[in-house]
């Protein structure tokens, strides 16, 4: 069945809510986004004086704060820029976007309160619905297709095996994504696949991957080592015994969490994995012949580099 | 007779005598195995009032036990002591003392979201388990946990300058936590990232480290969720005093 119909033209401006992380340690996340877009030609228009979402640890401060500052975003992207929809490549944004919405939409409390905070702050007040916020896998997906990506591959990712790894976020908890699990090839919390068919289209051999949304740990990553280290090693291992080379990320706090205690791993326990992490845009733009150096590659702390050169692509 | 499921009872409510003799027939050992009744006297009828008033407890009323939290749970999987469903059993009972057994466990909550996605109740246990730790905390039955300190330090720097910056938050969470810097694996990991990076970024890095990346236009949103804070902070404290003064009566 052709996707093409299915594509969606409102996708081709969307407003950019990169996250902090994307300016730190997910920085070649950032890049090969900006790089995967410009080639597809899609435009990114980064949210004027955004702020930081409150990640896993604002929202134990307070709630409410955590639902204001994805608010803040939001209203900014639709009344000071008149944008409809706002795209956040990182996982822990996205959800927390997602997590305002869903809040607005449906709690009396929260809708009162972020109106006090909003009026006092000197914001426009966000209305339910105003924006959508999608993740730089819908975007893709959504905006571009894998019927055009297949056209637009140069260097096919043939021979290539991939774990595709979602996290946590991006699927849970349900209620928060009422898009998903809606049939008709729409995303799925329990089995997510537009990782896979993107991936797919674009030469990879995608491998069945058990532990595609187990969780890393991100939220203690440095909190709680241990059972960090744990929880990585186990999704390392899976996908080792699966026969993945490449483990794909969509999420910076997933991918640095698995880099980070991959290393762990290897000084604390002395166990070595095999798999190496990559961001599934550096993963679609060297199959769109980007360099590995626009796509940031050097900049992982996972070295791929020598994997991607055997493969012929980098 | 020796009972078979002991693991199933803790081994201070077991007793059991040495050498005994009744009616010229030998019950030593585990032939005169008892089991100590237990009594709860200690009730905090407002267990579940207090935990509920902070970050993420207000949802625990709607708890039915089917234990789905636990049945999905992430570090249950790992630790079996780990059990969500009970604890919020236990808070609705008021079993303070109970739920102190694992007290310095229930922070280690890893926020997957299984539970939340599951419960059919929407309790979002998630929620729960924060607010645990928190109540733990503020009635002094733990001492801050590293991931507090964590949660801390990163509000901390968004409200100041309404986002974050990476190598600071590392700093000064090792430091208020009085860990080393300088643990091998972190530098293996600095020196793999270091590695491949072209100067210019370098330099865009270590400078983002002296010069903090800010949100413009952030004043009035920082103050208007400092005096938030505040207030909400206040009726919390407030809940806490009310319960002493109705426990002091």
């Amino acid at each position: 069945m052709s996707d093409t119909e299915n594509l969606r033209d409102d996708l081709k401006t969307v407003a950019y809510y990169p996250g902090c992380a994307l300016e730190g340690t997910g920085h070649a996340y950032n890049r090969s986004t900006k790089s995967i877009g410009k080639k597809l030609g899609l435009n990114l228009v980064e949210i004027e004086n955004w702020n930081c979402c409150g990640a896993m640890e604002v929202k134990n401060i307070d709630p409410e704060i955590q639902n204001f500052l994805s608010v803040r975003n939001m209203s900014i992207a639709k009344h000071r820029m008149g944008l409809d929809v706002v795209m956040a490549p990182c996982n822990g944004c996205y959800h927390n976007l997602k997590k305002a919405e869903h809040d607005v939409t449906h709690r009396e409390e929260t809708r009162k309160t972020l109106k006090k905070l909003s009026q006092k702050s000197g914001l426009p007040e966000y209305q339910a619905g105003d924006v959508e916020t999608i993740h730089a896998l819908d975007w893709i997906k959504h905006a571009i297709g894998e019927e055009n990506i297949a056209k637009k591959v140069k260097k096919s990712l043939s021979g290539l095996k991939i774990a595709n790894y979602y996290g946590c976020m991006y699927t849970r908890p349900r209620h928060i994504f009422p898009e998903k699990d809606q049939g008709n090839g729409s995303e799925s919390t329990t089995k997510p696949h537009f990782m896979d068919d993107l991936l797919k289209a674009a030469g990879a051999e995608i491998i069945e991957f058990p532990l595609k949304t187990a969780c890393c740990g991100g939220a203690h990553t440095l909190s709680d080592c241990d059972t960090s280290t744990r929880l990585v090693l186990n999704i390392l291992q899976a996908a080792e015994t699966c026969g993945a080379d490449v483990i794909a990320t969509e999420c910076p706090t997933c991918h640095s969490g698995l880099e980070m205690h991959q290393i762990r791993a290897e000084e604390t326990l002395n166990v070595k994995t095999r798999p190496v992490m990559l961001y599934f845009t550096q993963l679609l733009g060297l199959a769109f012949g980007i360099s590995a150096r626009k796509l940031g590659i050097h900049e992982n702390v996972s070295q791929s580099l020598g994997l991607l050169r055997n493969k012929g692509l980098a | 007779m020796p009972i078979h499921e002991t693991s199933l009872i803790r081994p201070e409510n077991l007793r059991e005598h040495d050498s005994l003799d009744i009616d010229g027939v030998d019950v030593s050992g585990s032939w005169s195995t008892f089991i100590e009744s237990r009594i709860v006297n200690d009730y905090n009828e407002n267990l579940e009032t207090e935990v509920a008033a902070f970050p993420g407890g207000s949802f625990i009323h709607r708890c039915w036990q089917c234990g789905a939290c636990t049945n999905s749970c992430t570090v249950n999987a790992i630790n079996p002591d780990f059990n969500p469903r009970y604890w919020i059993y236990l808070v609705r009972l008021g079993m303070e003392q109970e739920l102190l057994r694992d007290k310095d466990i229930i922070w280690q909550c890893v926020s997957c979201h299984r539970c939340t996605h599951v419960c059919p109740r929407d309790v979002e246990p998630e929620g729960v388990m924060k607010a645990l730790s928190l109540w733990l905390e503020a009635k002094g039955h733990t001492e801050k946990s590293h991931s507090q300190h964590f949660d801390e330090e990163f509000y901390n720097q968004v409200l100041e300058t309404g986002k974050i910056e990476e190598g600071r938050l590392v700093r000064n969470y090792f430091a208020r936590t009085s860990q080393p810097l300088m643990q091998n694996w972190l530098i293996q990991m600095v020196i793999n990232m270091v590695k491949g990076l072209p100067i210019l970024l370098l330099t865009r890095l270590g400078l983002s480290t002296l010069i903090r990346p800010k949100t413009r236009d952030w004043g009035k949103s920082k103050d208007s969720i400092k005096e938030y804070l505040e207030q909400r902070q206040a009726e919390r404290s407030e809940v806490m005093q009310q319960v002493h003064q109705e426990d002091s009566k």
